[in-house]
């Protein structure tokens, strides 16, 4: 597997691909069975929201590693239409469509790491990363 | 178009989700379901949901949809076989599914429901929460 490789997002079928790149990395990183979920779960919500408000968009997924441990680093970015304010949008219920408003704030929870990028008109990066936590 | 197979269990409807569901998929489930139950006047809707790896926060507006629908129609959802990585994460992630009943397994999940409608043939008992007999002893017809 290479350190790191980039993948679409312009369907759903994409989404799934996603979940199942992710997983394989978190696999190869040594996460056991609840981290593999967690890292899954917060790049399945990641990547529907660069789908259904970003407009579609890519992912790079990394193997990183620091001072011997290991971890999943994903990145989604969009040229859709930016979130106007950050801080609203990270709060549980928040959504702007018919969604519940959890998989922002959701997928900062399951992950150790959240850096958020995003201004009206230029896009939205969203970074995680997650350790392993064995 | 790849349809969820829906099943008859005695007085209730079985659903297995074995792949990854994606919006079409999930829209025919609903519809499946609404007709079947409204056909068969199932009272109960089982999903079983133990070959999925995760449940994300589309899944789980799928799940609340199912039973707010079945709801009305007089049927109620128990979404069995739930990974108990899956259920850590879903706390996590804030997504308690409030409006949906759960059972760890399909047995369990039958006996919720045979109680309901054994209860339901009494009369209008509807009202109320659920105090019935307690969950412990509910997998004795086991075997
Ligand atoms: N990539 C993005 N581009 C533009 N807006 C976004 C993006 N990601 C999130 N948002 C905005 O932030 C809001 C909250 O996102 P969040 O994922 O928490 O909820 P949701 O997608 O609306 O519903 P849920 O994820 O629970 O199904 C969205 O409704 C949307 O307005
Ligand atoms: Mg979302």
């Amino acid at each position: 597997m290479e350190a790191a490789a980039v993948f679409e997002i312009r369907s759903s079928d994409d989404v799934v691909r996603v979940r199942q790149e992710v997983r394989a990395r978190a696999v190869a990183a040594g996460f056991g069975l609840v981290d593999q979920t967690k890292i899954v779960t917060a790049a399945s919500e990641l990547a529907r929201n660069t789908l259904d408000h970003g407009g579609g968009g890519a992912v790079r997924v990394e193997s990183v590693s620091q001072g011997g441990r290991r971890g999943v680093r994903l990145t989604f970015e969009d040229q859709g239409p930016g979130i106007p304010d950050v801080e609203q949008a990270l709060k549980d219920g928040f959504t702007t469509g018919r969604g519940l408003g959890l998989g922002l704030g959701g997928s900062k929870r399951l992950s150790n790491e959240f850096a958020i990028d995003s201004a009206p008109g230029r896009g939205t990066r969203v970074t995680i990363a997650r350790w392993n936590s064995r | 178009m790849d349809r969820i197979p829906v099943l008859k269990l005695g007085d209730a409807l079985l659903v297995t989700v074995q792949v990854d569901m994606h919006d079409r998929l999930a829209a025919a489930l609903e519809e499946d379901l609404t007709g079947r139950i409204a056909a068969t006047g199932a009272k109960g809707v089982l999903i079983d949901i133990s070959s999925l790896e995760i449940v994300d926060s589309f899944i789980g507006r799928m799940l609340d949809t199912i039973a707010a629908v079945s709801r009305m129609l007089d049927a109620d959802t128990v979404v069995v076989g739930m990974r108990p990585a899956v259920a850590i994460t879903l706390v996590e992630l804030g997504l308690e599914l409030r409006g949906v009943r759960t059972a760890l397994n399909v047995e369990r999940g039958m006996a919720l429901i045979g109680r309901r409608s054994d209860a339901g043939r009494g009369g209008d008992d509807g009202g109320g929460d659920r105090d019935g007999p307690a969950a412990e002893d509910i997998d004795d017809d086991g075997g």
